[in-house]
């Protein structure tokens, strides 16, 4: 049977949604490097510079980059939610966050 | 009022997070200029209640949030009962958080 | 311009398939114009819902090329773009047959959420001046204007994902209701609307808001609930 069809806010709602899984997935691994500094300072180096390879720095920016998305998914939906804004005003903020994120990484990758 | 109460942490722990997210970005940004050194990171946070602080809350916030997403997430896109959905959320949750929790002590202690 | 159109009708149950047509090309003509001329000149056997034809029934929506809508106020060439169109039953309900869908369920969850209007007076009572500009009447009047079409309820990705979510339409009603100051049901709504199922399911995906053929808005509708509903457990309201 036919899906219902998607509409521009429907996406931000997504990528708030799968960026949030995405996240979940990543947070153990973080936390599992970062506890490598129990066994000592040389442990966690060891890790730290295999992360030096172009492969791995763009995965963290990825990683960067759900995290910038899931925020700002999440502060658009306590805005949604608590406060009584005209419609229109949501969409604007709403694309405008997300053209400032396309914004911010566009000028991140040509700085790194 | 189950459904409200998790509805409530899982709003209120997001509003805790907005600003440690900001904070936590600023200093990725600033952290990985010249390259990531476990030398440089545990000078920060070694010995320091405020990170201690800061990523424990974080922590904190962060498996609660995540129990509570992943429930809603395996409840509505698996064949999953609500009931067997937030068992394995939680048990998630939990995981990250001593995980979470080990982390900050080895930078931190 | 093209004198017929090429047409599909979705025929059958939930087992079915998109049956071919050509309906012949008219001026002004409605998505509901096509589906009457199938039935009164190629298929008498098509089964679908209508009344009143000029947008204050409800009963007409169906899944046009994708999108849920009223067929009645659908014009073919604005859906169409000179190309195919594709005719189904509104989606997440159980298809009856053809394009007439079981709204039971739909119907069913307006009374789970208490979304009827519990009177507080009787007639012997004099009647009750209501005044339009107080900020719940204006809240009120911004959705009551709801025929009950199923259009947000076959739109919604949370309906099709959490069987056990209420859904748009009546948590409209019960927004509304919470604003009408002759009403007397909050409490049970409260509770009902606060629930497994009620406005803290909504995702916000705002595809009621964007399908809405009277333009209202229940996502903003359930935020109101949502905000209602969290005041009302601060203050100990709600168990």
């Amino acid at each position: 049977m036919t899906k219902p069809h998607r509409k521009p806010l429907w996406y931000a709602a997504m990528a708030h949604r799968l960026s949030g899984l995405a996240l979940s997935a990543f947070l153990p691994l973080h936390f599992l490097v970062l506890g490598l500094a129990i066994e000592g300072e040389a442990e966690l180096d060891g890790f730290l510079k295999w992360t030096d390879s172009p492969l791995v720095k763009f995965a963290e920016m990825g990683l960067v980059f759900l995290l910038t998305v899931h925020l700002l998914g999440g502060l658009r939906l306590l805005v949604l939610e608590n406060f009584a804004w005209r419609d229109s005003q949501k969409t604007i903020a709403t694309f405008a966050a997300g053209a400032s994120v396309l914004a911010a990484f566009a000028f991140l990758f040509q700085v790194v | 009022m189950r459904a409200l109460r998790l509805y409530l942490v899982q709003r209120v722990t997001a509003a805790i997070m907005a600003p440690l997210v900001f904070l936590h970005l600023g200093l990725i940004l600033y952290a990985v200029q010249g390259g990531l050194s476990a030398g440089e990171i545990l000078s920060r946070t070694q010995g320091s209640f405020f990170w201690a602080f800061i990523y424990g809350l974080f922590v904190l916030c962060a498996s609660f949030h995540v129990s509570i997403g992943l429930t809603n997430i395996l409840q509505e896109w698996t064949s999953l009962k609500r009931i067997a959905a937030a068992n394995i959320a939680h048990t998630f949750g939990m995981g990250v958080m001593i995980l979470g929790f080990r982390a900050v002590y080895a930078v931190v202690f | 311009m093209t004198t017929t159109h090429k047409v599909s009708i979705w025929r059958g149950g939930a087992e079915g398939d998109y049956a071919h047509y050509d309906v012949p090309a008219r001026e002004s003509q409605t998505v509901l114009d096509v589906v009457t001329y199938v039935q009164r000149h190629l298929d008498p056997t098509l089964t679908y819902r209508f009344a009143c034809r000029v947008g204050m029934c409800g009963s007409c929506a169906m899944t046009v090329n994708g999108v849920p809508r009223w067929t009645c106020r659908t014009h073919v060439s604005k859906v169409t773009g000179g190309g195919e169109l594709k005719i189904g039953p509104l989606a997440n309900m159980p298809v009856i047959k053809d394009l007439a869908c079981d709204m039971t369920e739909f119907f069913e969850k307006w009374q789970k959420a208490q979304s009827r209007f519990i009177p507080t007076k009787t007639r012997k009572n004099p009647m009750e001046p209501i005044k339009p500009d107080t900020p719940a009447r204006v809240a009120a009047n911004a959705g009551i204007e709801c025929i009950n079409c199923g259009v947000c309820y076959a739109a919604c990705d949370t309906v099709r994902w959490n069987a056990d979510y209420l859904g748009p339409a009546a948590l409209n009603r019960a927004w509304t209701l919470a604003n009408d100051e002759r009403d007397g049901g909050w409490a049970d709504r409260l509770k009902a609307v606060s629930d497994h199922g009620g406005c803290h399911s909504c995702r916000s995906h705002q595809s009621c808001e964007a399908h809405c053929p009277n333009q209202l808005n229940p996502a903003a509708s359930i935020a109101g609930l949502k905000r209602l509903s969290t005041s009302a457990y601060l203050k100990g309201e709600l168990k």
